[in-house]
């Protein structure tokens, strides 16, 4: 059996919220004064402790790939910062074995006025990596990033995309033996993603240890062998990447859980924002599970901040299944009158047949104009869909091993013999 | 082919996780630490590297994009003596212990640009570069140590100009010249044990960053810089003594000027305070450098 790369046992880490936000000399010096004289420091709230880890523990074996999902404020950050010994925790042990790297950012301790040449050494020795290292892995580095041109050119003369490559590019090449990554891979173009993913998949074969956390969860899905949730500091999940997903899907969406609107897992301007999403029927009556082959109204609700009206936006759907995008809705896509939005209100999108068979889909929604994103909710709610008999036929799906997957397209055929 | 059976074979298999024990060592263990005396300066040493490259990190973008460059290293003290010796030599008239008063000014003021430079730098070095304490880990000592060997560089460069200047004046340094880089030493101790408790308190207390200068201006007229030691009455000697420039100064000019040597009433004080000073600060430092990430 492999070997254990990393352990954690019972962290905790609490934070002390200060009553008085700024700790300066003077209030050490008034509090001090007050105390003196015998007087209670009025207005001030007694410090209480914030618990961002509660008793955390798990193994991570050699050259396995551990994913670390759960919402904003729910520790990951934390567990995160503690195990790249940037915190401490306040009680608990971690052992880590082997050559750790750890990458919460790329391009840390970048320094616009120095040459790319020069950041690749001074990252990669913030980072642990020692200068005969970076001397043998130097023009690796930097033809992975492709900015072998511009490599004696101060950074602040990059372009972002630029800047980025050559950031991730040293993170490439660390070669830890462990490797605890922080959403990086959310960086570059297209392009640029597909080949950081390639490395990823490498690090992996080459039986390095890896924890990610990440947002993005078909990475989790795609990346990692096992997966952990966490909760208010709580670990509540830990095992197949698929199924720690649905249970964090599950727990959005359940009833307690914070209404769309209160969300704040949302890249939002703040200024105009989507408040619900229902589903209803052709009488515009509330359904759920919807069903393949009906009438399904999608009813995304919308509220203005403030007192503008914001010009030619569109509302746009993504329904995703099995952490992809499925099929995209989007206001602009079917018309081309503006769409203004002001105040609060609803769009209505109507789907006369609806083409997802049976199965569990998660929408995002966003509201924005070509030039600005004003609100983008992933996992904005959820559809419940019922298998139906979408083309009348009374059969649902050739076999019953297609159940759940694709989608229904109207099709006619036609046959014609030729010899 | 049913997609089942496809999806089967691309599913990687879930390896049983045995939380079994190790007998090997662990190569990072992360506790949450106690006590007074956990130094771990080994980690430092490893780190070593990074030191060096934040030295010259520094150094090169203080003179990139200035046309003189790295010149400025040697125009400022060497501004700064003729401004002095036209107003505290030539109008006020302070005596400079029978050397040339420019070539006076300028061996006092190579260590103290020095230790100005460096405590200014270094107290406030911590919250400058907070982007990295909150997201990469080395051994946070690194920061404060980088910052105050910089301005050696600087040192360097003007130490290159007393040459000319000695010449110029006709004086030519004795068998003293050997010990002077022990008061260099001494000189980056006094330097960094003030910015290693300036730059602690930083993180915390804002205020510091507001006192630095003050401190700086006070400390220069408290050090004999401009005027001679032998110009503070007797009977405050020892108590002038404690300030930890004095001594540095002294050495300065005893070994490139062999101006008398400086007394054991006037080194030993100021050896012992900078130590005192320099562990002080170095057990402040780690027992607070672990709250730096959380309240930065």
């Amino acid at each position: 059996m492999s070997d254990i790369a990393i352990s954690v046992r019972n962290v905790s880490k609490e934070y002390v919220i200060a009553a008085v936000s700024h700790d300066t000399l003077r209030d050490r010096i008034v509090h001090a004064c007050r105390s003196l004289l015998g007087r209670n420091a009025t207005g001030n709230v007694a410090p209480h402790a914030f618990h961002a880890l509660n008793d955390v523990s798990f193994d991570v074996t050699e050259g396995e790939v551990l994913g670390i999902i759960g919402h904003n404020g729910a520790g990951k950050s934390t567990l995160l910062k503690i195990l790249s010994r940037i915190t401490e925790p306040s009680a608990g042990e971690v052992d880590l074995y082997g050559r750790v790297t750890s990458l919460l950012e790329v391009g840390t301790g970048f320094h616009a006025e120095l040459t790319g040449r020069e950041n690749v050494y001074l990252n990669a020795a913030m980072l642990g990596m020692r200068k005969v290292d970076i001397d043998r892995r130097f023009d690796e580095i930097v033809e992975f990033s492709g900015t072998q041109q511009f490599i004696d050119t101060p950074v602040k003369r990059y372009s972002s995309g630029m800047y980025v490559r050559l950031a991730f590019s040293v993170a490439a090449h660390l070669d830890p033996e462990i490797l605890i990554v922080d959403e990086v891979l959310s960086v570059g173009d297209g392009a640029f993603q597909k080949k950081c993913l390639g490395k990823m998949d490498e690090v992996r074969r080459d039986g390095r240890t890896v924890i990610l956390v990440s947002h993005d969860l078909p990475v989790v899905a795609s990346l990692c062998q096992r997966a952990i949730l966490l909760r208010q500091g709580n670990v509540v999940g830990d095992g197949r990447p698929q199924q720690i997903i649905e249970q964090y899907m599950s727990e959005a969406f359940s009833s307690n859980e914070t209404s769309l609107a209160d969300r704040t897992d949302r890249y939002t301007k703040g200024e105009l924002m989507v408040q619900a999403i229902t589903f209803l029927d052709e009488k515009l009556n509330a359904v759920q599970p919807a069903i393949s082959g009906q009438h399904l109204v999608i009813r995304v609700y919308y509220h203005c901040h403030v007192r503008t009206v914001f010009k030619d936006m569109r509302v746009m759907i993504v329904v995703n299944r099995d952490e992809r995008a499925a099929c995209i809705l989007s206001t602009d896509l079917v018309d081309r009158k503006p769409l203004d939005l002001a105040g609060s209100g609803y769009v209505d999108f109507h789907v006369p047949h609806l083409p997802l068979c049976g199965g569990r889909y998660f929408l995002h929604a966003a509201i924005e104009n070509n030039v600005v994103t004003q609100d983008w909710v992933q996992y904005a709610a959820e559809l419940q869909v019922l298998d139906g008999d979408y083309y009348g036929t009374g059969r649902i799906y050739p076999h019953d091993g297609w159940r759940g997957k694709g989608m229904f397209v109207d099709h006619s055929w036609r046959m014609e013999r030729t010899s | 082919m049913n997609m089942n059976e496809l999806e089967a074979k691309s599913i990687p298999q879930v390896p049983v996780v045995i939380a079994g024990q190790t007998n090997r060592r662990p190569s990072v263990q992360i506790r949450p630490s106690r006590g007074m005396f956990h130094l771990d300066l080994r980690s430092v040493w490893q780190y070593r590297e990074l030191l060096v490259f934040l030295v010259w990190r520094d150094t090169k973008v203080r003179y990139k994009q200035a046309v003189i460059g790295a010149g400025w290293a040697v125009f400022q003290p060497l501004i700064s003596m003729l401004l002095f010796t036209a107003i505290f030599s030539y109008l006020a008239k302070l005596p400079s212990d029978g050397v040339p008063y420019p070539l006076f000014a300028y061996a006092g003021l190579l260590p103290w640009n020095f230790i100005a430079q460096a405590t200014s730098r270094s107290g406030t070095s911590l919250v400058g570069e907070s982007h990295l304490i909150s997201k990469v880990y080395f051994p946070r000592l690194i920061i404060p140590l980088a910052a105050a060997s910089a301005p050696a560089v600087d040192l360097l460069c003007a130490l290159v100009m007393m040459i000319p200047l000695m010449l110029w004046f006709g004086m030519t340094p004795g068998w003293q010249i050997l010990l002077f880089p022990i008061f260099v030493i001494i000189a980056l101790l006094a330097a960094l044990a003030v910015s290693l408790w300036f730059s602690a308190l930083h993180v915390k207390f804002r205020d510091v960053g507001h006192i630095i200068p003050f401190f700086v201006q006070f400390w220069m007229f408290a050090s004999p810089v401009v005027y001679p030691v032998s110009l503070i009455p007797e009977k405050w000697r020892a108590l002038y003594s404690l300030n930890p420039v004095v001594g540095v100064v002294e050495g300065f000019r005893w070994t490139l000027l062999g101006q008398r040597a400086p007394s054991v009433e006037t080194i030993l004080p100021s050896i012992c305070i900078v130590l005192l000073l320099f562990v002080s600060g170095v057990v402040y430092f780690k027992r607070v450098e672990r709250t730096f990430a959380d309240v930065i």
